[in-house]
């Protein structure tokens, strides 16, 4: 108990570096694979010291707090999760977290942020499924909610779950907001609703849910590394292939419509998740 | 610590050019000019840039948008007038819808020479702008202090119009 807590806390201290020095990575990859040079590793901490040096220009009195909830929940997302809790517990507040950013693009009243915010609806729309499907998975697999249970299950759950494997490689695409998923907001040059979501939020503001970006990223990728097991090596490089084919992705692929998204999402929920959830409760059960 | 000059997010608008400028503009973003090695980010958000990159001259009908668009950005901020018609008004300078050049509504700081500017100069510029926005960091950093605020809203903040158009910052050189 005491060294998952001790995880616990090495994740809300260490998870923003990791988190910040992969956005680094994602931006220099993405820059060769477009055959540019790209920027430094560190442009993305540089890039969040420099928004708080700036002078934070808020809409109302609201969308602070709504920001900062986002940033605590995210945050506590996380920690429950690598102190390990029951996994059901964590994905709700998750969503809580989603709910809080979608909150605060709402109170600014502007036509970008409400349309941003929209989006961003939809999207959890279209990744909630999927997540459920895999937590009923890892249930009938490793028998318990607890993060640790599942990890140290004698046989890796990926093993028995490659669909619902999958399926989350697919939602992880849009609930990091990456191509061909990235309706809510974008990053850099692509711009047609300005910024969406986040469109009202400039300096400290946008500095914050950057660093809960980095937390999620940390915490996604550390949910995928349960489906390999307890074998470090084995998971790190599952999630190392994981992380490079997000970013191919990305790049490969451009931006879909909100109907594709949504009915894409489901069918793999759908085909993915349900179909591998049949056969091992008829496996387990019959 | 010195970030802004390690991830300055530019604005870019075309106030009324013939387009040539802003085609240059877009190729520092190229592979070949690649200005995102600098941290240099193409924003299409004022309230997340930096520097007010703005190519053409300013016409009646947009330099109400021109001052929107730079109030809404936070402070410290650098405006950069790419090109002959964001000096002057250019070739169009005679034309009854053209008001004359950026400076004519809001502050410039950096102008950047050419018709239409290359990139070279272009980068040029914003490598000079850099240096201004150091200087109104430290001059924003100090008034803050004495004020005490951590952030402001927006209604209240702009109040003043800008300050009146002259051409005195200094103009980029262009070797």
């Amino acid at each position: 108990m005491t060294t998952q807590l001790y995880v616990a806390i090495g994740y809300v201290l260490f998870a923003p570096i990791i988190g910040g020095l992969m956005a680094g990575i994602d931006r220099i990859i993405t820059a060769r694979m477009q055959g540019r040079k790209g920027p430094p590793l560190l442009q993305p901490f540089y890039d969040v010291f420099k928004l708080f040096q700036k002078q934070n220009i808020l809409v109302n009195r609201l969308q602070l707090p709504f920001v900062v909830c986002h940033v605590i929940f995210a945050i506590f997302t996380g920690f429950l999760f690598f102190q390990g809790s029951d996994v059901l517990l964590i994905i709700f507040v998750l969503t809580l977290a989603g709910v809080f950013l979608v909150l605060a693009a709402y109170s600014t009243g502007s036509p970008f942020s409400a349309v941003g915010a929209e989006r961003e609806l939809l999207l959890m729309m279209g990744y909630e499924p999927m997540l459920i499907i895999a937590l009923v998975g890892m249930y009938e697999v490793a028998g318990s909610f607890d993060m640790y249970k599942i990890m140290n299950a004698p046989v890796p759950v990926v093993l028995y779950l490659p669909g619902i494997y999958l399926g989350i490689v697919y939602i992880l695409a849009i609930k990091l907001r990456k191509s061909p998923f990235d309706l809510s907001t974008s990053h850099h040059a692509h711009q047609e609703l300005v910024k969406g979501i986040t469109s009202d939020m400039g300096g400290a503001t946008l500095a914050l849910t950057e660093i809960s970006h980095w937390y999620e990223t940390v915490f996604l990728y550390g949910f995928l590394f349960i489906f390999f097991g307890a074998n470090p090596i084995v998971g790190a490089v599952g999630v190392i292939v994981t992380f490079l084919l997000e970013i191919a992705i990305d790049n490969a692929v451009a931006r879909v419509k909100w109907e594709f998204m949504l009915s894409s999402a489901w069918l793999v929920a759908l085909i993915m998740g349900a179909g591998n959830l049949i056969p091992l409760f008829l496996i387990n059960r019959g | 610590m010195a970030f802004f000059k390690k991830s300055p997010w530019l604005l870019h608008y075309d106030a009324s050019s013939c387009n040539g400028c802003d085609i240059e503009v877009l190729a520092c973003l190229t592979p070949m000019y690649d200005v995102e090695r600098f941290g240099c980010i193409n924003t299409g958000d004022p309230k997340q840039a930096d520097i007010f990159l703005i190519t053409g001259s300013v016409n009646h009908r947009n330099a109400a948008i021109v001052k929107n668009l730079y109030d809404q950005m936070p402070e410290p901020k650098v405006v950069v007038a790419v090109g002959i018609c964001a000096y002057s008004g250019g070739v169009f300078a005679d034309c009854y819808n053209v008001k004359g050049g950026v400076a004519s509504v809001i502050p410039v700081d950096v102008y950047v020479p050419g018709c239409a500017a290359k990139p070279e100069s272009i980068i040029d510029g914003v490598v000079q702008a850099l240096g201004v926005l150091e200087e109104k960091h430290k001059a924003f950093r100090a008034n803050r202090k004495g004020s005490g605020g951590k952030y402001e809203i927006s209604d209240s903040y702009s109040a003043e119009p800008a300050e009146a158009a002259q051409p005195n910052a200094e103009e980029a050189h262009h070797a």
